[in-house]
């Protein structure tokens, strides 16, 4: 116990806790803002109200763009997740020339297909298709841009199901479809479940492709409607963010809680071999 | 119940290789059949294409009357048990052995009433609401068993079924095995490379190379009389004595001992003996084989004693408890009638047995 020691020890505790005031202060400023009645941008001790809630229920886009990324996000979770696992399984069990080199060209290029570079053909693609203010259309781009990343991780999950499963239930007479409902999938399913929170996750937070691709603001989703809050000077709507912002980062920890005590990351034994 | 019939049947992997080559087999029905071979011979291959798992090249597999060699293997009527048991571990054992009823569409009840009583018999009872990853080994391998007899099948395949368990556990397994296939009666086909396995559990056994069988017989036949050096080698759980001499005048001669080859044209041949049909005496003996004792090995009832030549050759030779004699000791060593087998020098086939005076 030198000094130098404990001066060390000193240090190391003030980073620490530099750092976790760091991410603590956003968490606390959206735990206290929205029951303020007067919130800023600064954190300071809630003056309690819930005029804030009022007005954010009263708002005329709020709710509702929250059902749009409900919607929208539960699309293309959906989408990605039974398209990525049909396509991870054949890749994963079907012998392709040039297989690895096809999926690591797909991951290549998939930041490029929902990435900005390519947002001027996706419009005008997607008006040609007359798919512009659609939900499911805007699910659709989502969806492309999630799948080959989604391909690629549950490929992983698909080829740690062993082989002799599938072939023990084709001896015992199992078609194709139901060796995978029965057996692959159920197998796969901590997979199925990351690749469900992930996509749900990577459409939530998306903007650009909805703003782009959603003109009616009825139809638009939270994370665009959020830049919409603001007044004619172009100053934050504070009165509402702070709400709204909290109601915003529910559905994605909810999603995630039961998602992982439901579909957990189980551990299944099996035996050497 | 039915009997197997494979015709001429070849397996050839996409990479050119034939791991069963225009292989014919007869298989009885009720038989306990064990393919037996070291690793890479083509004995799983076979058992998969007997499943309908491998697509045959050429050939044919009956089962029954029925030629099934175009079938799914779920319509070949089949049942098997793999290696890693492949049970699936999101299913409790209930449901697992139930599943080949399930596919069938047999209803909740009663494939779970079957599911009970075939687990009842194997000794799982009260573990039908267990996950697999939940049961010890021998357990999981019971659960794999149930399965496959409640699918059943014509016929039970079973690939490598007690290499997962530890030594003691494999001695009751095997034993249970042997219980279990003479109660259902049912035509089994088992791969191994035990031979000790092999020899304890079937009825007959082939034994497999380079996707063809050397030898076809009972255990006691192939113990007996291997049919070539390849098989002496792989069978026994001491290694057969393989030695080279040369045949003269109707007789081989090797380190002090005689024996008559009567009708044998001269040139080389291979001797084979198992230790366990050699004697061993502290007197010189009419026709022995003498030479002095460097190891005793000491493999519990009975002892391994490696004898050394004149001429560099060892021999062993199993000698019972107490009996052992001193290191360095001379010793005469002396066959059994018709146990000194003699081989071909170039293809290793077995040309007859050695007169023992």
């Amino acid at each position: 116990m030198t000094p130098a020691w404990i001066l060390r020890r000193i240090g190391f505790y003030v980073l620490i806790t530099v750092v976790m005031a760091f991410f603590a202060i956003p968490m606390l400023w959206l735990a206290t803002a929205p029951f303020d009645s007067d919130p800023r941008l600064g954190l300071h001790w809630p003056d309690w109200s819930l005029a804030g809630v009022r007005a954010t229920f009263g708002h005329p886009y709020a709710l509702g763009s929250l059902a749009n990324s409900l919607v929208l996000c539960t699309v293309t979770a959906a989408l990605t997740c039974v398209m990525a696992a049909l396509a991870a399984y054949a890749l994963s069990r079907v012998r392709i020339p040039g297989r690895d080199a096809l999926l690591y060209l797909l991951l290549l290029l998939s930041s490029v297909v929902t990435g900005t570079a390519a947002m001027v053909p996706i419009f005008i693609l997607m008006t040609q298709l007359r798919l512009i203010d659609s939900q499911f259309g805007t699910a659709l781009v989502l969806t492309g841009g999630l799948l080959p990343a989604a391909i690629f991780i549950l490929k992983d999950f698909m080829d740690a199901v062993p082989r002799s499963y599938e072939e023990s239930a084709r001896v015992f007479g199992a078609s194709p479809g139901q060796v995978l409902r029965h057996v692959v999938l159920p197998v796969a399913r901590p997979g199925l479940a990351t690749i469900v929170v992930w996509a749900f996750v990577n459409a939530w937070g998306n903007f650009l492709v909805p703003y782009l691709l959603l003109r009616r603001i009825e139809g638009q989703p939270a994370a665009v409607v959020m830049k919409t809050l603001q007044d004619e000077g172009g100053s934050a709507n504070l009165t509402v963010i702070p709400v709204f912002s909290l109601l915003y980062s529910i559905p994605v920890v909810v999603l995630y809680l039961l998602v992982s005590r439901r579909y957990g990351f189980r551990f299944h034994g099996g035996i050497k071999s | 119940m039915a009997g197997v019939e494979v015709r001429g049947l070849s397996t050839v992997y996409p990479n050119g290789v034939r791991a069963v080559d225009g292989l014919d087999l007869e298989i009885a029905d009720g038989e306990f059949f064990a393919l037996l071979g070291p690793s890479g011979c083509g004995k799983t291959t076979l058992l998969r294409t007997i499943a309908g798992l491998e697509q045959a090249a050429e050939g044919s597999v009956h089962i029954g009357q029925r030629n099934v060699s175009r079938l799914e293997p779920g319509k070949r009527r089949v049942a098997m048990v793999f290696q890693d048991y492949a049970l699936f571990p999101h299913m409790t054992v209930v449901e697992n052995v139930a599943y080949p009823l399930r596919v069938r569409g047999v209803s909740r009840t009663e494939r779970e009433a079957t599911a009970e009583r075939t687990t009842g018999s194997l000794s799982l009872a009260g573990l039908s609401a267990r996950r697999p990853a939940q049961l010890s080994g021998g357990q999981q391998q019971r659960v794999a068993l149930a399965r496959a007899v409640a699918a059943g099948g014509e016929l039970l395949l079973l690939d490598e079924p007690l290499s997962n368990l530890d030594a003691r556990l494999r001695l009751e397994a095997r034993t249970f095995l042997k219980k279990l296939q003479r109660e259902l009666g049912v035509t089994t086909i088992f791969v191994t490379h035990d031979q000790a396995e092999a020899l304890a559990l079937a009825d007959r056994i082939a034994v497999m190379d380079a996707g063809r069988i050397r030898q076809l017989g009972t255990p006691r036949e192939i113990f007996h009389r291997p049919a070539s050096t390849f098989v002496a080698n792989f069978i026994g759980s001491t290694p057969m004595n393989l030695v080279d001499a040369t045949v003269a005048d109707g007789a081989v001669e090797f380190a002090g001992g005689r024996f008559g080859v009567p009708g044998m044209p001269d040139g080389p041949v291979v001797l084979g003996v198992r230790p366990e049909y050699l004697t061993l005496h502290a007197t010189p003996q009419d026709g022995a084989v003498t030479g002095t004792v460097a190891i005793v090995e000491n493999l519990g009832v009975s002892s391994l004693v490696t004898v050394e030549c004149d001429g560099g050759v060892s021999l062993g030779a199993t000698v019972p408890e107490g009996t052992e004699p001193d290191v360095a000791a001379t010793v005469h060593a002396v066959p059994e009638p018709g146990r000194l087998l003699v081989y071909a020098a170039d293809t290793g086939d077995l040309l007859d047995a050695a007169v023992v005076p």
